[in-house]
């Protein structure tokens, strides 16, 4: 079987692993880390998004030996050592962005990375179209808007320019 | 998933043998298709060889052409300044193709090799009759594509790049089916000075085709109005819980004087 | 004053657990010694076992057991709950529902065998290598196919296919009311059959404990008690004391998590015949073909009106398909739970509805979110906005005339329910208003002048929630009784710990509760601990479905208070030597009236668990009650909900461009949370009436079957929702409260379409079933312009 190390979490981990094993299983089952969920088998829902390398990925659609090497930041290494919340965690409560959390830590490891790569603003309409991704059946997402929209400027320290109609 | 055995050869001429050597060896490029698949238990191969490790992620232009390695992901040619400035539509098409996580991996060569008849790249390879290299040979599109989830590859060919002339305009029509988002219609439209192509992806029954009839009339008059009245035909088109044949064929003319009206 | 008591937005408790991937969902759960289930289920819709070869099977890595259905033989079928006679007087025909099929297949995704293995892969490679001989029948899916004469028979004993032939209302005063109409309008509707899909797909974990003989189910349920009560008495004849349902943490359910499913029996049975823990977890697939779907109703309604406009007789037919077997409270949606609201907001004087209930070869069909009221509400909306047009009225106006004014209240309709309280014309005009319904013609044009099609849509509903009266449900064929409990327990220091027989799958009751009990005992927040889902700490209660749990479950909390500030007021009074009428309690403070002597919450609560001094001979020590409340009737929210739409003529494509709802739910304890379950109502709501669509073909199987086919609401498909609320308070409970988890569902796919048809309004579209899909709308538009050759 495998032999695979990567960063999980900012800590080295080695594990073996069958080569069919899913990234989102060795999370899951090896590692205990049980934030990431799994919602559907189609790749569709996201509730398994974590970030690999920087980039938020549907960690049901990978395998783990593909992860060999890279760093991977799953929803429980978003917490700070003082156990404050990252900016859109907190802005997830604020705005009431979840409610039977099962999409939610997919839904915040996305909304992370939309922010992360939209230095330049958001629209409302972006990150509608951003979270093509995930799915989420409880808020209507019409909170969950709202929240990723408050973590911009607290993301980029600085006001979220106004899109121009 | 059944288990296999996994290989990340790291030379081309090693993953060739690999996937030559064992008819029952798959490659495995972004996985967006290929590891649902898998997990469905639909394939079962006896080894995995990914080709993350081949050094085939890359966009360069070279005259006029644009040429983007086969490994290079959809959020790779969508973000790529080079594409955007040579093939907008190609960018735009890329910022497309399934969701943010699903561009970060999948790749166009992935995308190319499976040939799904509701992807998107095809629809821009064959309309702007670009050529896909591979460790064997080159191949034209018009060769390449040869009805859906079919092409001109050999088993353990490897696609390395595609080549695509730069048109003097271009442009991605898509309509998304309602629940997968993959195309229900797409229609790439490029003008080039060897002419107007077209390319559908999504509606036909054998995959990706061109329209010709859309082809004489842009030729004529590169405008939205020069379609008006050219049908197409009800009974070459797929139909499915998410649309009729007749719909289909109606979405094919509207995307493609979309796509007509965004190349001016 | 309390700060996080009524009324005020506190932010959730829960939200920190699920925001740092803490929450703790079956499938996170695992225990010690733990095997793996999958079952493998039928690929045919209906077929003759005959043969189900596990030998081979048996012989494969890491097999622990295989159970097929004889080895269910023992053991008791699913049961319903819920008992429907027809018009004749007959019980509805109730076949027998196994754990594992048993002679027959009648549906995609039956269960035929179990395998347990010591890993999920090595389970699902024993399943491949079962043999089946099964022999393929023909199948009915849909209902017309199922009701044909000579169609094939889902279950020998059920005639026709038909479960039950039921009706409700007074035939001879709506026969009457059409006599003497003006006008009568006819609209057939079809409310499209649904795939729940809450985002955590169904998981279990059945464990047996040898020495103790005790089983435990850990399970995604709503209401883990009647999935004790269910699978213990009637399924496995399991006694309470040795069998304990805990519900953690559960991602969502509306509805698909209420039923008691085979699967938890077989996982609980086999767990005792292998002696290891066994766990199973759905995939999404599983989850399309297992879950209970839901709607599904095929109506035709008749509405006779005066000249003047006013309702006069309301007249309806439903066909209600029941899938392959009886899920648990599947006869109650289309009768007790729908054909009953359809007065809706109206008073319409006369009302005669029949349902014919009908088995097919298709999942089973239960309640979800709304379960019948949202069935009636679309049926009644259309057919007000139908007869608006047709009787050249104001949609606007035709309402106002027919509502039901609040001076009525409290309002007997002519099927069953009485409405305790309401205001339908404030809910109206307040909704019209937010939605600035008196612009829209600007709007119009504007679309217009871009090549669109906009329309608007008005909906007003009202539903009964709150469930139940336990004698009214029983009267109406429930098998169990809908009240609540809560007990309270005041630990010496004086926090306090509230176990309450609501379950939370989302609704965020551990904020809610907590601010409920931080009011009335005046005990901060945080020394507050609500604790439910678990049947071994929580005493018996009924759990979360129909928007029960602030006002039947609530009220449960504010009596179990009651009791124990009425103890707290004898402790006190003895400690201030006062007489104990004259002790008030009030902000958390025990005092003696018109004095400045005063013992804290936190005081009465250390001396009655260090009883020194104490009216010992008088007085129990220790302060914890318990209280069951079993409501007087439903409760009744209403409201309006206001959708615009924009359609795009060349593809069909149905844009949501706003949606405003306003609402009256009684009194609201978090306005942050009650925004939030009626903005995801809403996109349910859309979801129906623009997006989902469960599609059965002719053979039986689900074509929508995954994700890639069906459609889930996404960001870009919902709009902002506009939420109001206009109170007025329920009569019956302490809280005034009504319930809110439904209203979003209920009210919003009427809404929709009546803005799709009215968009439509220059093509001749009298009505649009749902999902109102691109390629309907356009199919409506081409067959208006017929071919006009280039455009």
């Amino acid at each position: 079987m495998p032999q695979i190390s990567l960063t999980v979490n900012g800590k080295p981990v080695s594990a073996t692993v069958e080569a069919r094993t899913l990234l989102v299983e060795l999370l899951r089952d090896k590692l205990h880390l049980t934030g990431t969920h799994v919602g559907c088998d189609t790749s569709q829902c996201g509730a398994c998004t974590v970030q690999v390398d920087g980039m938020s990925v549907k960690s049901c659609t990978m395998l783990a030996v593909q992860a060999e090497g890279a760093s991977v930041l799953t929803i429980e290494g978003l917490v700070n050592a003082d156990g404050s919340l990252h900016p859109m965690q907190a802005m997830f409560r604020e705005h009431h962005a979840l409610q039977c959390g099962y999409c939610t830590p997919g839904m915040v490891m996305s909304a992370i990375d939309l922010v992360e790569t939209h230095p330049e603003g958001l629209s409302e309409e972006q990150i509608r179209h951003g979270l093509e991704g995930n799915l989420c059946r409880c808020t209507g997402y019409h909170n969950i808007v709202k929240a990723i929209a408050a973590a911009w400027p607290l993301m980029h320290n600085k006001a979220l320019p106004v899109a121009a109609e | 998933m059944y288990d296999f055995t996994y290989a990340k050869p790291a030379s081309l001429a090693d993953a060739a043998k690999a996937l030559g050597g064992d008819v029952e060896a798959k490659a495995l490029a972004g996985g967006m298709t290929f590891i649902p698949v898998l997990k469905q238990r639909l394939n079962k191969p006896s080894t995995v060889i990914d080709l993350g490790a081949l050094g085939l992620s890359g966009i360069k232009v070279e005259g006029n052409k644009l040429i983007i390695g086969a490994m290079t992901t959809h959020g790779t040619v969508a973000a790529s300044t080079e594409v955007n400035k040579a093939i907008p539509a190609l960018a735009d098409l890329a910022s497309n193709i399934g969701d943010r996580q699903v561009r970060y991996r999948g790749t166009i060569g992935g995308s190319l090799a499976n040939n799904d008849p509701s992807a998107c790249y095809p629809s821009a390879v064959l309309a702007l009759g670009a050529t896909i290299k591979t460790n064997e040979r080159t191949i034209s599109a018009d060769d390449y594509f040869q009805g859906m989830f079919t092409t001109a590859l050999n088993p353990g060919e490897i696609i390395t790049e595609v080549h695509f002339s730069i048109p003097e305009k271009a442009a991605y029509a898509k309509f998304a089916n309602p629940a997968s988002r993959y195309a229900m219609v797409g229609v790439f439209v490029a003008k080039t000075t060897a002419g107007v192509r077209v390319a559908i992806t999504g509606a036909g029954q054998n995959g990706v085709f061109r329209h010709a009839a859309f082809e004489a009339a842009l030729a004529k008059s590169f405008t939205p109005d020069a379609l008006n009245g050219i049908a197409t035909p009800v009974d070459e088109m797929n139909a499915d819980i998410h649309g009729s044949a007749a719909y289909r064929a109606h979405l094919v003319g509207v995307m493609a004087k979309r796509a007509v009206a965004a190349a001016q | 004053m309390v700060v996080d008591g009524i009324g005020a937005s506190v932010k959730r408790k829960e939200d920190l657990r699920f925001l740092s991937g803490r929450g703790n969902y079956v499938d996170d759960m695992n225990r010690p010694g733990q095997t793996f289930a999958h079952f493998l289920r039928s690929d045919v819709p209906h077929g003759k076992i005959n043969k189900v070869d596990i030998s081979a099977a048996l012989k494969m890595p890491g097999v622990v057991a295989i159970f097929t259905g004889d080895d269910f033989t023992g053991v008791g079928g699913i049961p319903c709950g819920w008992q429907i006679h027809s018009k004749d007087g007959s019980p509805m025909v109730e076949p027998r529902h196994p754990v594992l099929a048993a002679g027959k297949v009648r549906h995609v995704g039956d269960p035929i065998a179990m395998v347990v293995a010591e890993t999920k892969q090595q389970a699902k490679d024993a399943a491949e290598a079962i043999v089946l001989d099964i022999e393929t029948l023909p199948a009915v899916a849909g209902m017309t196919a199922a009701l044909a004469a000579g169609a094939p028979l889902v279950h020998d004993e059920a005639a026709g296919n038909v479960c039950f032939d039921w009706h409700i209302g007074d035939k001879a005063a709506v026969e009457a009311g059409f006599a003497k109409a003006h006008k009568v309008v006819r609209l057939d509707l079809v409310n499209n059959r649904l795939v729940p899909n809450a985002m955590e797909p169904r998981a279990a974990i059945g464990d047996y404990d040898v020495s103790s003989g005790e089983y435990t189910l850990y399970t995604t349920s709503q209401n883990p008690h009647v999935i004790r009560l269910l699978m213990g008495a009637f399924v496995l004849s399991i006694p309470e004391h040795k069998l304990r349902v805990v519900a953690p943490d559960v991602g969502g359910g509306f509805g698909s998590k209420i039923f008691h499913y085979a699967e938890e029996a077989a996982l609980t049975w086999a767990a005792g015949k292998v002696k290891r823990p066994i766990k199973w977890t759905a995939d999404r697939t599983e989850a399309f073909i297992t879950d209970a779907h839901g709607r599904d109703h095929i109506s035709t309604a008749e509405l006779a009106l005066d000249s003047e406009g006013n309702f006069l007789a309301l007249k309806v037919n439903t066909q209600a398909n029941m899938g392959a077997y009886l899920s648990t409270f599947a006869p109650s949606v289309p009768t007790y739970l729908s054909a009953t609201l359809l007065a809706g907001v109206y008073k319409t004087p006369a009302i005669y509805a029949e349902v014919k209930a009908v088995f097919t070869n298709t999942v089973p069909v239960d309640a979800y979110r709304g379960a019948g009221r949202p069935e009636a509400t679309f049926l009644v909306e259309r057919i007000v906005d139908v007869a608006a047009r047709e009787m050249n009225m104001d949609k606007v106006e035709i309402r106002k005339k027919n509502f039901i004014p609040k001076e009525a209240f409290p309002y007997q309709t002519p099927i069953a329910l009485q409405y305790d309280s309401g205001d339908y014309m404030a809910t109206f005009d307040g909704c019209l208003k937010a939605a600035d319904y008196a612009g829209f013609e600007a709007r119009r044009k504007a679309s217009a002048a871009k090549g669109k099609l906009r329309g608007i849509g008005i909906s007003t509903y009202v539903e009964a929630c709150g469930i139940a009266p336990s004698a009214v449900a029983g009267a109406l064929g429930a098998r169990a009784g809908l009240y609540e409990v809560a007990n309270i327990r005041v630990h010496p220091t004086g926090s306090v710990t509230v176990f309450t027989g609501a379950h939370s799958h989302g609704q965020g009751h551990e904020t809610t509760f907590a601010q409920l009990v931080s009011e009335q005992l005046g005990v901060p927040h945080d020394m507050i601990d609500i604790v439910h889902g678990d049947t071994g700490k929580v005493p018996f209660g009924m759990g979360t479905y129909g928007s029960r749990s602030l006002s039947v479950g609530g009220s449960a909390m504010v009596k179990a208070m009651d009791k124990i500030i009425d103890k707290g007021k004898k402790i006190a009074a003895h400690l201030m030597e006062a007489d104990v009428h004259d002790i008030e309690f009030k902000d958390g403070k025990f005092s003696v009236v018109g004095t400045d002597k005063a013992k804290t919450f936190g005081e009465i609560a250390l001396t009655a668990y260090v009883p020194h001094n104490y009216p010992i001979e008088e007085l129990e020590p220790g302060l914890e009650e318990t209280a069951f409340y079993d409501p007087k009737n439903f409760t009744y929210p209403g409201g309006c909900h206001i959708a615009e739409v924009e359609i795009d003529p060349d593809t069909g494509t149905v844009g949501m461009v706003s949606f405003t709802a306003v609402d009256d739910i009684g009194r609201v304890i978090n306005p942050m949370i009650v925004e939030g379950q009626v903005q995801g109502g809403i996109a349910q709501g859309i979801g129906q009436a623009l997006l989902e669509h469960a599609i059965y073909d002719e053979s039986g199987q689900l074509l929508s079957g995954s994700m890639m086919d069906y459609t889930m609401p996404r960001a870009d498909d919902i709009p902002n929702i506009s939420v109001g609320t206009e109170v007025t308070l329920c009569t019956h409970n302490p809280l005034g409260s009504k319930g809110v988890g439904e209203v979003g569902a209920i009210g919003s796919p009427p809404a929709v379409i009546n803005a799709v048809v009215d968009a439509l309004r220059d093509y001749g579209v009298r009505h649009v079933d749902m999902p109102a899909t691109p390629a309907k709308i356009w199919a409506l538009i081409d067959a208006y312009q017929p071919k006009m050759a280039a455009e």
